[in-house]
């Protein structure tokens, strides 16, 4: 079967296997270049072997390498470091009263970039990347607060969060006047044409009438006579056109219907103080601070 | 030809009954008595693909006689050749759903069984398993009989081992997509499709190593070392990283044997020689057989064959860690890993050199013949990636790859360059082959499907570069006062466009998907070619070329 020949095309030998009728190899050697550079590749994972931790030995450990190089060392030197940077700025941020932050122009500009990082990654995915808010988030660049817009309430806020389950959380919420049955339908819909006449905007205007008594019955007491709201309830003011839930007749129908919570997470335990109140000053700075 | 034994043909009839019976039965108890609804669903199916194999086997009892033994047996091949067009098209149609479920999350529907995290593992496993792995099945079945001049061994084996791997194949796909996952990736399925897996692959390494027992060359083919390397060390990685305890024998979940980072460590041992082992050796098995058949020209080096093979398959094993880089995983093992991997890259361009210089002498083919540039392509994608893979093993290199979608696109220069296209180029082969066809229904077809396919690779691999290293460089950013410069969702928002470019150019790789369907379907249906005088005598039939035996030894 083994039958060698000359490859007419290249000129080199064939082995003299034949396979399948005509499958041949030709005898090359192999290309040098090919050998000399795995030849190189294996020197030098030699050399790196020498060089870093690299082989497991049978007392247990490995070999450490030439310099006790290490993986976690070299990243807790940088951790260190960092932190290190950043001390000084710590310590005179847990210092400082976070209403006085604003005014201290060597700490503004830390803060603001540590806020800034700091919101970016855990505030933005719900309120925005630049705290634009959406439906059911609010928006914090305006100067609509629900529970105070001070640096030390917006604090609180971080902190505790709204609804959280935390025992400092802020805690109250909109009733269900439709599902508990404390209004029935037609009610709901005058009292949403009183709401909304408060910004001007109803469309029927005997209806928004009829409201007026059930918004004094039922909803005054948070809100406030004037509908103007009450932030120690976290009560929205309902008459400067700045809708949470939309401002539509049916938004408002479905507020009053079926009530109001969202959640907002406690923050404390989850990032440190300084942090919550560098994050407070950046909020705080993004417009709408009182 | 001495024909078989009437003793060896009731025998494998009553085994391959008992066997159907069995599998029946098991199938019952899971399907009556199973605990939870998907392994109930799937007893069925083992009840229903049971009874209905039992029946072709009473009901075509196996003639014998010397005619048998004088062909080689081509029908599960075919089989075969068919399921891998046809999960193949399955396969990138899922991937670019996905692909533009990333651009735009809305089209994750809020169904459980269409989000991205089940559909995932069904694009990785039917373009892998289905794919590739039927890829593998066909064309070894035909390599091993051709160059061993041997009927493969068995008689009811081969189609038991095509027909079980498609019913792995429903089985773990309609469990993805019902949420029964074991969560290791690439190795989804859980411990009961892992166990039938098993018993197919086990039947295949038979089947296989039978029909090189019975070869009448006194050489083993080059081709044949890489499919029998792949066979094995499927077996072995699927069994250790399978290892696992079910919570109970009629239920579908099981635990893994492994924790914490043995189990990372486990994991990526046997996901890297997934990549060694299934989507290199087996295609480089692909490689040996159809560029010298195709072009009909010497294999380039004999000798290099034997030391990239061996020096392959030692190396390939070790470079697991790099998956793991700066994790719990020890140092120690970390360094091994990339160390072994940058030892790597000559022996894994020894395949591409002896891919692409058997073309010595007819280069003039990469010009005249899509078919031959499907399959040199493949090579070269393959050198890239392979070049590109040891880079991305090097530690800091990784610091900035890991994680991001350099990683992926990375993959896809493999899956979809190399493997992809080698398979291509070996089904244009096959199908005229295996049908004894002169040649393709359009070599004009394979045309538009190289360049689809090439201009959707290149769309894709670039955009998950600029995405990747964006990404990467973005995630690592800090300001001078020591603060992360983008949030994460930032990061996020700045890949949108580079998805939407891979989705597009995984749409074109869908097209010529379609393409090279319409193609096969047309040429097995025998339609006459528009182009014939253009296709090369070796796109031909062997019986239909010239006087090659193409029948196994006498």
């Amino acid at each position: 079967m083994t039958k060698r020949e000359i490859d007419s095309v290249t000129g080199v030998e064939t082995t003299g296997h034949v396979w399948d009728g005509d499958l041949k190899e030709l005898n090359k050697p192999l290309p040098r270049w090919w050998l000399y550079v795995l030849y190189a590749t294996i020197v030098w994972a030699v050399g790196y072997w020498i060089v870093y931790p690299a082989w497991p030995t049978l007392n247990d450990t490995y070999t450490k390498g030439m310099f006790d190089y290490s993986q976690r060392g070299e990243v807790s030197k940088e951790v260190t470091a960092g932190k290190a940077a950043q001390a000084k700025y710590f310590e005179l941020i847990a210092a400082t009263p976070v209403a006085e932050i604003e005014k201290n122009q060597e700490l503004l500009p830390f803060v603001m970039a540590g806020g800034a990082a700091v919101f970016g990654d855990n505030c933005g995915p719900c309120h925005g990347k630049g705290g634009g808010g959406a439906v059911g988030y609010p928006n914090l660049n305006d100067d609509d607060w629900l529970w105070g817009g001070t640096a030390d309430q917006i604090e609180h806020t971080i902190q505790y969060g709204i609804r959280s389950g935390h025992p400092e959380t802020r805690d109250m919420a909109m009733p269900r006047f439709g599902l508990d049955g404390i209004l029935k339908p037609a009610e709901i819909v005058d009292a949403a044409q009183f709401v909304l006449s408060l910004s001007g905007k109803s469309t029927d205007a005997s209806a928004a009438d009829r409201g007026k008594k059930i918004f004094a019955d039922n909803c005054a007491a948070c809100h406030g006579e004037d509908g103007k709201g009450n932030q120690d309830m976290g009560a929205p003011n309902l008459t400067d056109g700045i809708w949470l839930y939309g401002g539509k007749l049916e938004n408002v129908e479905k507020t009053i219907e079926t009530g109001r919570g969202g959640v907002m997470p406690y923050w404390t335990g989850r990032l440190d103080p300084v942090t919550i109140k560098m994050l407070a000053a950046y909020v705080h700075s993004l417009g709408g601070g009182k | 030809m001495k024909a078989t034994s009437e003793e060896v043909i009731a025998l494998s009839g009553a085994t391959a009954a008992l066997v159907a019976v069995l599998i029946a039965a098991i199938g019952a108890v899971l399907a009556l008595f199973g605990q939870d609804e998907v392994i109930r669903f799937h007893g069925a199916l083992f009840l229903i693909a049971a009874v209905a194999a039992g029946y072709y086997v009473l009901a075509h009892p196996r003639e014998g006689g010397a005619d048998e033994q004088a062909h080689y047996m081509d029908g599960p091949i075919k089989v075969a050749t068919i399921a891998a067009v046809v999960w193949g098209l399955v396969g990138f149609l899922v991937g670019d759903i996905i692909a533009w479920q990333l651009a735009f999350p809305a089209l994750n529907l809020d169904l459980p069984w269409t989000n991205f995290g089940r559909l995932r593992p069904v694009h990785t496993s039917a373009v892998i398993f289905a794919f590739g792995g039927n890829v593998l099945l066909a064309t070894s079945f035909y390599v091993v009989q051709r160059t061993s001049r041997a009927r493969i061994a068995g008689f009811w084996a081969p189609w038991f081992v095509i027909w079980g791997y498609q019913l792995f194949i429903v089985l773990a796909a309609s469990g993805y997509v019902l949420g029964v996952t074991e969560g290791k990736e690439y190795a989804e399925p859980e411990w009961y499709v892992d166990l039938w897996l098993t018993l197919v692959w086990v039947v295949y390494l038979f089947v296989f190593l039978g029909t090189l027992w019975k070869r009448k060359e006194p050489h083993i083919y080059v081709a044949n070392w890489f499919y029998l390397a792949f066979i094995v060390t499927i077996a072995m990685l699927h069994i250790v990283n399978n290892l696992s305890v079910p919570v109970s024998f009629l239920g579908a979940k099981s635990y893994s044997l492994f924790s914490g980072v043995q189990d990372a460590m486990t994991q990526w041992w046997y996901g890297h020689n997934a990549v060694g082992f299934f989507l290199t050796a087996g295609f480089l098995g692909i490689m040996y057989y159809f560029i010298p058949k195709r072009v009909e020209r010497p294999v380039y080096s004999y000798r290099l064959s034997i030391i990239h093979f061996w020096s392959l398959i030692f190396l390939y094993i070790w470079a697991g860690p790099h998956h793991l880089h700066y994790t719990a995983l020890p140092e120690w093992a970390q360094t091994l890993g990339m160390t072994f991997s940058i030892m790597l890259w000559m022996p894994s361009w020894g395949g591409m050199i002896n891919g692409l210089m058997t073309l010595s002498g007819a280069w003039d083919r990469l010009r005249t013949d899509p078919v031959v540039r499907l399959l040199v392509v493949s090579v070269a994608f393959y050198g890239m990636s392979t070049f590109e893979g040891p880079l991305m093993s090097i530690k800091s290199v990784n610091s900035l790859s890991h994680y991001t979608d350099w990683t992926i696109g990375h993959v896809h220069s493999g899956a979809l360059g190399w493997v992809g296209m080698v398979s291509f180029g070996a089904i244009y082969c096959l199908v005229p082959w295996l049908w004894k066809r002169r040649g393709l229904y359009s070599l004009k077809l394979v045309e538009w499907h190289f360049w689809t396919a090439t201009i959707g690779i290149v769309l894709y691999i670039s955009a998950m570069w600029v995405s990747g290293i964006t990404q990467g460089l973005m995630w690592r950013a800090y300001d001078n006062l020591g603060f992360l410069k983008y949030s994460f969702v930032e990061t996020v928002e700045a890949m949108h466009w580079p998805y939407i470019i891979r989705a597009t150019g995984g749409l074109m790789f869908v097209v010529g998907g379609v393409l090279m369907a319409i193609n096969v379907w047309r040429t097995i249906r025998g339609e006459t070619s528009s182009d014939i005088a253009d296709q090369p005598a070796s796109a031909a039939a062997p019986e239909l070329r010239h006087a090659i035996a193409a029948t196994p030894a006498e």
